[in-house]
């Protein structure tokens, strides 16, 4: 398990001081069918794109909000890796990018039938945002409203 | 702040009506944002699903995560993975 202990003193002054936000989603929702019949799509915000995509913007105050649609045939290890934070440590998502977007591991799940089906598309987030506003009243609802046209079931999201 | 990112995007999706589930890499952060169903899991920053290249360790992660779907009692839920 990572501590905030582990982080470098920069970052942990940072996230000792922070206030974190949080978003009432009361009172949730139900799967309401088996995992293996279900539709499932993919978050990660390591900052993955497509090389024809344009890179997340490291130099924006308070965090880049935007996201890219990751289609669902990719082939990952097509997919570019821009991310500001020097809190992550690419190497390992370098060499395998299911490490932080298991694409590859959700296919052979759905191979085996014990997942459903894949959404044709999935989204990316470059996660170190710290003035979340626009996350949470824009780009997060329009992630979410794209979700529900494709009739996604349920959604599966990896930090890094 | 990838730990908040995801859980406030896991918020904003669950509240639209759709189920969601976050891997977690720092406790003391999801347990501030508290997003609905959220498996914590014992790697470092950067290495969410364990570590490059195995498989079975990354289908396991997934695997425990998705059994949150199944549980049914009140939320949010916070797990550990094991």
């Amino acid at each position: 398990m990572a501590r905030l202990e582990d982080l470098a003193l920069s970052h942990r002054l940072f996230m000792k001081g922070y206030r974190y936000r949080s978003v009432d989603w009361s009172p949730g929702a139900r799967l309401v069918k088996p995992l293996s019949e279900a539709r499932l799509a993919l978050v990660s915000t390591a900052g993955l794109h497509l090389p024809h995509q344009p890179a997340f913007d490291p130099t924006i105050k308070g965090g880049d909000t935007s996201f890219r649609e990751l289609a669902n045939r990719v082939e990952l290890q097509q997919l570019r890796i821009g991310h500001r934070s020097s809190a992550f440590d690419q190497t390992g998502a370098r060499r395998d990018r299911n490490l932080v977007f298991p694409l590859d591991r959700f296919r052979e799940l759905v191979a085996r039938r014990e997942v459903g089906s894949l959404n044709h598309r999935h989204f990316s987030f470059m996660g170190s945002i710290t003035a979340p506003r626009r996350l949470i009243l824009e780009t997060a609802p329009q992630v979410a409203a794209e979700l529900r046209e494709d009739q996604v079931d349920a959604v599966f999201l990896v930090p890094v | 702040m990838c730990n908040q990112s995801v859980g406030l995007i896991a918020s904003v999706i669950e509240k639209s009506g759709i189920p969601t589930v976050c891997l977690s890499l720092l406790r003391e952060v999801s347990e501030k944002v508290r997003p609905p169903r959220t498996l914590f899991v014992p790697f470092p920053i950067g290495y969410p699903l364990g570590a490059p290249d195995q498989p079975e360790l990354q289908h396991s992660v997934i695997r425990e995560a998705l059994n949150l779907f199944r549980a049914t009692g009140p939320l949010p839920l916070l797990h550990s993975y094991e």
